[in-house]
């Protein structure tokens, strides 16, 4: 017995390695933890940086009032970053008003309501719509709904709803109402896929109690799954509108290029990510690139707020959770 | 496995008034051959008990024979579980609650549940059980009811300059009465309780056992409990299963169900003796 304890005693030599490997290995890791978190931290400092120096001419020229000055003549270099704000708000707005609901909708059924054979499937083939790269599903809409929202959704919501300012005006194959469904489809299987979590997270006694009440799986739903993961729902919708403001390619394929601020859902538009990525390689005169920058200046800045809105509703989300006040 | 001693001397309360006399009784349930199985595994076979109203009955017996599993079926909590598959009849006021077009949220209207971790909704205090009210559309003096049911569960004095707080804030006991406070909120019929006091301390435990004399006036309850002296102290009725081994596993089975008196002293069955006697095994 006295033997075996022995053995697993240390002896100061032992002690004196073990110290020493256990102060490599936690250095070591310290170490490399560290750095990546630093590295990450660093990119985005440097590439912020960089964003902010190439869009320098075009900050010193226009100063801010270039985020309050509306159009983007390039012939005579005066540019304005309003219009495109205003289109980027409105498109990931909308697109958002709309995947929410959708989004809300799958993730409950998907948890809840689906089939449960069903379930797995539906849910990879609907987070498969995320894997369509941008271009492919900006064809689409080119080529499908685009020609669907000139000539029968458009007219429809017109004729229905042409009192309300977003249906006024002509439908056409192109514009801020196809660029809104574009990003929508491109956030719902992000959206979607987060309240799944969310909603499949929320522990079964807590649904047990309220079923054992008399409860219908509905009112289960609303007074149980959606309080407990309503601030995780906020911070997916905002993660995903982060995702539409940022979106370039397909928006540009199908928002039409146009100039603006119009509440018409029919009009063409401009986001601060289309306009960059349809003029940057054909820019001519620097400021015109320096001012194209400081487009992607502002919209690094919205998307960091968005994030950042983001983390402090997760942040809060353990407070919420714990219900009352 | 069970928390008690070997022998620890089974103390009955002998202060409780007589339970109603066998012809007396009036049966709210009767299980006529239960057989409840999860795939294709049963894990309790064949079980036919009446419960009675307004008495204590309880439900013991070692781990996983069933006990949990019996009670659910008692208001169709197990068809929240895809695998779970019921033989047989619940009689509930001599209506099969399995039978053709009977709606289990109906059932659970009636036969209200407190489960084995306190499990209050993310909601404060007062909303925990005003949300049941609300939802079965009691609406009318919400306050008052509120503060009756938590009366009732004794936990009225310990909440009432807290109701808006969140109930997480609570410990674990009061957790549990608010829990309760909950069930009886929307005047169930029977309170089914999965090993109501297993999370909590001496104290609380003593506290929800007392309730359950209080309750029983009003309501029809049966508990299930691995603490034989529980069992003693708070039911009238005691019902013990057991695990009985097949090539195939196992399944519980209700070994013998008596008045509680006659269960702990002198019971008919050997392995109702041997569990009591805790020579269990
Ligand atoms: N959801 C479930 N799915 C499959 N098997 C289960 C499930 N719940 C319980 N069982 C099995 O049924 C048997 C009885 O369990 P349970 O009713 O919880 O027993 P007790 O409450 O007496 O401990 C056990 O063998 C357990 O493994
Ligand atoms: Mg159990």
């Amino acid at each position: 017995m006295s033997a075996r304890v022995n053995a697993i005693t240390s002896t100061p030599a032992l002690r004196a390695r073990r110290r020493l490997g256990d102060r490599f290995g936690d250095v070591f890791l310290h170490g490399l933890t560290g750095a990546a978190a630093a590295a990450a931290g660093a990119l985005l400092v440097a590439i912020a940086w960089k964003i902010f120096d190439i869009a320098h001419p075009a900050i010193s020229k226009y100063g801010f009032a270039f985020v309050t000055r509306q159009g983007w003549d390039a012939i005579h270099s005066r540019f304005g970053a309003l219009d495109l704000i205003w289109g980027t708000l409105l498109t990931s707005f909308l697109a958002l008003l709309i995947a929410t609901p959708v989004s809300i909708a799958i993730g409950l059924y998907l948890s809840e309501l689906a089939p449960r054979g069903a379930r797995t499937v539906i849910a990879s083939l609907v987070e498969l719509l995320a894997a369509i790269p941008s271009v492919v599903l900006g064809l689409w809409g080119i080529l499908v709904l685009g020609p669907f929202v000139g000539q029968d959704l458009g007219p429809w919501l017109h004729r229905h709803l042409g009192f309300i300012p977003l249906f006024d005006g002509t439908p056409q194959n192109a514009g801020i109402l196809v660029a809104v469904l574009v990003l929508t489809i491109m956030i719902v299987p992000i959206t979607s896929s987060i309240c799944r979590e969310l909603f499949l997270g929320v522990p079964t006694e807590l649904e047990e109690g309220a079923l054992a009440l008399g409860a219908t799986r509905w009112e289960m739903v609303r007074g149980v799954i959606l309080p407990y993961t309503r601030t995780g729902v906020g911070a997916a919708v905002i993660l995903g509108f982060g995702r539409a403001v940022g979106e370039a390619i397909a928006v540009t394929q199908v928002i039409g290029a146009g100039y603006g601020i119009h509440w018409s859902l029919f009009a063409t538009g401009d986001t601060l990510a289309s306009k960059l990525a349809e003029q940057y390689q054909s820019a001519t005169t620097k400021i015109q690139t320096a001012s194209l920058v400081y487009l992607a200046a502002i919209l690094l800045v919205i998307s960091l707020l968005v994030n950042l809105l983001a983390q402090v509703i997760v942040r809060r989300f353990s407070h919420q959770r714990t219900g009352g006040s | 496995m069970d928390t008690m001693g070997a022998v620890a001397p089974i103390e009955i309360a002998q202060a409780r008034e007589a339970p109603l006399s066998a012809s007396d009784r009036e049966a709210v349930f009767e299980t006529r051959g239960l057989t409840v199985s999860y795939g294709k595994a049963p894990a309790v076979s064949n079980v036919d008990l009446p419960i009675y109203r307004n008495l204590v009955t309880a439900i013991i017996g070692p781990s996983g024979c069933g006990k949990s599993t019996f009670l659910r079926s008692l208001n169709r909590m197990n068809d929240l579980i895809p695998s779970a598959k019921v033989d047989g009849e619940v009689l509930y006021h001599g209506q099969n609650i399995y039978g053709d077009g009977v709606d289990p949220v109906e059932v659970r209207r009636r036969i209200g549940m407190v489960f084995q971790k306190p499990n209050p909704f993310p909601k404060s205090i007062y909303d925990n059980v005003a949300w049941g009210l609300r939802v079965l559309g009691m609406k009318d003096d919400l306050d008052g009811r509120v503060e009756r049911a938590l009366t009732q569960a004794a936990l009225w004095d310990e909440v009432k300059n807290r109701l808006k707080k969140g109930a997480f804030g609570l410990s674990g006991g009061q957790q549990q009465r608010l829990c309760l406070a909950r069930a009886i909120a929307v005047e169930p019929d029977v309170v089914l309780l999965d090993e109501p006091a297993s999370a909590l301390d001496p104290i609380a435990t003593t506290k929800i056992e007392d309730l359950m004399h209080e309750l029983k006036n009003e309501y029809t309850l049966v508990i299930v409990t691995h603490n034989m002296q529980q069992a003693a102290r708070v039911a009238d009725m005691t019902a013990f299963f057991t695990l009985e081994r097949t090539e195939s596993g196992g399944h519980g089975v209700l070994v013998e169900y008596d008045e509680t008196p006659k269960i702990f002293t002198q019971p008919d069955d050997k392995r109702t003796e041997g569990y009591v006697t805790g020579r269990f095994g």
